[in-house]
């Protein structure tokens, strides 16, 4: 497969794979860690400290534990995570308790001028309350699905299938 | 497994999420591995996640990917890198250069320094040599004038004072006679260098009648330091003489010429 040698080079040291794989991920990684940090700047900072993590601990990852996409996904999350808790970030007075990714996609904070993401954030406004809040949680911001049936209080037991049915509903939205 | 039901499970999209155990997610590996429909609705839900996280970016990112770079050290810098290096290599080259010129200097010098040395060594050789020279001929001539000495005190030796005659009245010798062993001795350190052409000549004499024998010329007077000269003789002298002959000598003594004359003491 394509990604795996991609991949294997990276691992490698390879210049020109670790360029594909910034350009393949970097705007995702880029939002997720936005979406944590809710300031331009900081996610700048955050997404050099992201890849040149992942450069240094290429050798972490290992596909029969998962994908590579979600392994760097967790590298961004954690770090964004980490920076919302340092005292420098904590003195901005951010606060994001009451925020959602579907803020970024609904209001002006969103510079992205891509005409997908503007297509996107029509459509995501369509998914359902809980689906928004059940993809934020799992995959934004990295809650465990014990911490996310507790956050909207529905049974750890159907947060699978919920979570099954909202990102099917996504992909009918973004992918066509 | 029906794959339907596996694929409807949700479990794909919580292997995507990164919420399963390590076994789980190897189950989950196994499974795409095995059933090209798994891979596939795995790689629809990364899919549809990716595009809704890069929709959630706030802007573009690809100047990012030089800083991250540079960074890192790859790409634009590793030439900085390398033009910085290369400066290294020559600043050092230059320095080793510059250390072998200053070493090749040293060695030349030193080279030249040796040489000095041993044209002195050998200059001190030959003084060296030449002072051995000295000492054994000083030795030598101390040996000599022992020698003398030695013959001088003999209490055998006859002393025969030779005083100036006429015209030469500054002129004198002494003759110191053994008769042991038929040699005299002559200090004639009175006389002056024979001129050109000329020699000294000595004589044995008998008084009655007056009859001179030849004891031969003196031909190395001029070069002779301590002017004493061992002559032999064997005649029953009375007195000696000295006269300057014609070089080569004469058969009869040049009375006008007799320098120094002494009668040898009757005991």
């Amino acid at each position: 497969m394509q990604l795996d040698i991609l991949i294997s080079q990276f691992q490698k040291k390879d210049e020109k794979a670790f360029e594909q794989l910034y350009n393949m991920y970097s705007d995702s990684m880029h939002g997720v860690i936005y979406n944590i940090v809710r300031d331009h700047e900081i996610a700048e900072e955050v997404m050099q400290d992201v890849f040149i993590k992942a450069w240094h601990k290429s050798d972490s990852y290992n596909s029969k534990k998962g994908r590579f996409f979600t392994w760097i996904l967790n590298i961004a999350r954690n770090a964004a995570i980490d920076k919302t808790r340092s005292k420098a970030y904590k003195n901005t007075g951010k606060n994001l308790n009451a925020e959602f990714f579907v803020d970024i996609l609904e209001t002006s904070e969103n510079l992205n001028d891509k005409v997908d993401a503007i297509g996107i954030g029509k459509y995501v406004k369509a998914l359902g309350e809980k689906c928004k809040k059940i993809i934020e949680y799992l995959y934004f911001k990295g809650f465990t699905q014990k911490e996310t049936s507790e956050e909207l209080d529905i049974p750890i037991g159907t947060i699978k299938t919920r979570n099954r049915n909202c990102i099917k509903d996504l992909r009918a939205m973004v992918l066509e | 497994m029906d794959i339907k039901n596996y694929i409807e499970s949700g479990i794909l999209e919580l292997f995507v999420a990164g919420q399963l155990t390590e076994n789980e997610n190897k189950a989950v590996q196994e499974m795409m591995l095995k059933h090209p429909e798994v891979l596939q609705e795995v790689l629809e839900i990364e899919s549809a996640v990716i595009k809704l996280s890069s929709a959630m970016a706030p802007g573009d990112n690809k100047h990012l990917l030089q800083l991250i770079k540079d960074k890192l050290q790859l790409g634009g810098k590793t030439v900085k890198v390398v033009s910085i290096e290369k400066s290294k290599y020559n600043w050092i080259t230059y320095t080793g250069w510059a250390a072998a010129l200053i070493v090749g200097a040293g060695l030349l010098w030193t080279l030249n320094q040796n040489k000095q040395l041993e044209v002195q060594v050998s200059d001190a050789e030959i003084e060296k040599a030449y002072l051995e020279v000295q000492i054994e001929n000083a030795k030598t001539d101390l040996a000599a004038k022992e020698h003398l000495l030695n013959v001088l005190r003999d209490r055998h030796i006859i002393a025969v004072p030779l005083g100036g005659q006429g015209n030469f009245a500054d002129s004198y010798a002494k003759v110191y006679w053994n008769k042991a062993d038929n040699s005299i001795y002559l200090d004639a350190q009175g006389l002056p260098n024979a001129p050109e052409g000329k020699v000294w000549q000595v004589w044995s004499l008998t008084l009655n009648p007056l009859t001179p024998t030849s004891l031969g010329t003196i031909d190395n007077f001029n070069d002779d330091d301590n002017k004493i000269f061992n002559i032999a003789n064997a005649n029953e002298s009375q007195a000696f003489g000295i006269t300057l002959e014609p070089a080569g000598g004469s058969e009869t003594p040049t009375m006008e010429q007799l320098h120094t004359l002494g009668v040898v003491a009757q005991p």
